[in-house]
């Protein structure tokens, strides 16, 4: 027997609260007055790690735009360490939260300005590819779905641990493609190019 | 702390489609989900402090000029884990319609009324008690377009963190003895009614206070136990 609060959608309406600043869809000014708690640029002065900017899109079963879905992506800083993990690992003196929100355009367009994360250890210690945990909320989803963001061309993404539970034909969902300045990583909730989620 | 995050927990929420609640249908993955280990990254998550909210950022009625209309409220309770264990420093998000059930969203166009002293929009963070607490005004039921004469329950959105990425819960806090409930697919996509009634706030008679504010009560129980369960005394 369950004892969870179900969740509940976050609906077409979260935007003056959750995403206030930035990619504050449709509003005439772009924001909302709220301040923002929780923004899509990751970087912090003192963060360990490449500068690199995250940016897709995410479309429905209908090849349709998502405007008003919300991508949470939580990550590790340049040297492989999450801002609040336990032990000797926890990541010293530095500001970098490793967690960011974006809204979306009305083009379904996110967008995150963040650093590459480096390695974290697996499920048997040996070590992951590098990666980005990401949880997606819309109107329409009634509980966020889980997925993740590797980088096209990384040679650990051969051995990853959780990338080899996929279907090979299916991998190439989660790949993060460098086009110019960007990675491009887009989602598409149903359809030949589902992203591939995960039961978490 | 170590926490393990069982699945079976997760029959409490709603399948991913849900046609009822039509915007589901195309919004919901058709390929099984792939059964993945928790690793480091999903054992982890994010913690706000204190210093993410300011002043007043809990009390809803103190965000504009003058007192928004609308019956005041408190809304309080804690953020617990699946051991009914307090989750202390979880920063709470909640937005929500005026009084009149209008949002300030752009979006929002259905002719009721927007308030100039409310926007809806309110966060905290968990005390070392997992406890929070809010005050704002009673929303307003609103139409909406999924269905002929679609009208939501009285409701208030809840965005809460948890000890880890897995613990993230979205949620909307419903009020007792909503006429309603019955006919709304979004709070019956939870499949068990009896899991129904955890979204459902108690009033809260104790905490009401007089000549004031009436109080509801919304405990809010997310993801994450210890690996072995404690004695059961």
């Amino acid at each position: 027997m369950s004892v969870l609060t179900p969740s509940q959608t976050v609906g077409p309406f979260y935007a003056y609260g959750l995403t206030p600043k930035g990619r504050a869809h449709w509003d005439p000014d772009g924001t909302y007055s709220w301040k923002e708690t929780v923004g899509s640029n990751l970087v912090t002065p003192d963060v360990v790690g490449d500068r690199i900017r995250i940016e897709g899109g995410i479309y429905d079963g209908d090849g349709e735009p998502i405007p008003d879905a919300m991508l949470e992506i939580w990550q590790a800083d340049g040297n492989g360490r999450y801002s609040n993990e336990p032990g000797s690992r926890r990541l010293p003196n530095t500001a970098f939260k490793g967690h960011g929100r974006s809204a979306c355009d009305k083009d379904g367009i996110f967008q995150f300005d963040t650093v590459k994360p480096g390695q974290v250890p697996g499920p048997d210690g040996k070590m992951q590819a590098p990666h980005i945990v990401v949880a997606i909320f819309a109107r329409g989803m009634l509980r966020q779905v889980y997925t993740r963001i590797y980088f096209d061309g990384e040679a650990a993404n051969a051995t990853d641990p959780v990338l080899n539970l996929v279907p090979a034909e299916r991998r190439s969902t989660l790949l993060a493609k460098k086009q110019g300045d960007v990675w491009r990583w887009d989602v598409h909730m149903q359809g030949d190019k589902e992203t591939v989620f995960f039961q978490v | 702390m170590s926490l393990i995050y069982p699945l079976d927990g997760l029959s409490a929420y709603p399948k991913h489609l849900s046609p009822d609640y039509k915007s589901t249908v195309k919004r919901s993955p058709t390929k099984p989900l792939i059964l993945a280990p928790h690793t480091l990254s999903e054992l982890t998550g994010p913690v706000y402090g204190h210093d993410a909210i300011q002043e007043n950022d809990h009390d809803l009625t103190k965000q504009g000029k003058g007192e928004p209309l609308g019956e005041r409220i408190i809304v309080h309770g804690y953020v617990l884990d699946e051991d009914k264990r307090p989750v202390p420093d979880s920063l709470v998000e909640i937005w929500q319609a005026n009084a009149c059930g209008r949002y300030v969203h752009i979006v929002d166009q259905h002719p009721a009324p927007l308030d100039p002293n409310f926007t809806g929009a309110g966060r905290t963070v968990t005390d070392k008690n997992g406890y929070y607490k809010f005050i704002t005004v009673k929303p307003g039921a609103y139409p909406w377009g999924n269905h002929y004469n679609a009208w939501r329950p009285n409701h208030i959105h809840f965005s809460v963190f948890g000890h880890s990425f897995l613990s993230r819960l979205v949620t909307q806090m419903y009020f007792p003895g909503d006429y309603l409930f019955p006919f709304d697919p979004i709070f019956n996509s939870v499949p068990d009614p009896k899991d129904r009634e955890r979204m459902i706030s108690t009033f809260d008679l104790e905490n009401t206070v007089p000549d004031w504010a009436l109080c509801f009560r919304f405990d809010i129980v997310l993801r994450g136990r210890e690996q072995t369960p404690p004695d059961l005394d």
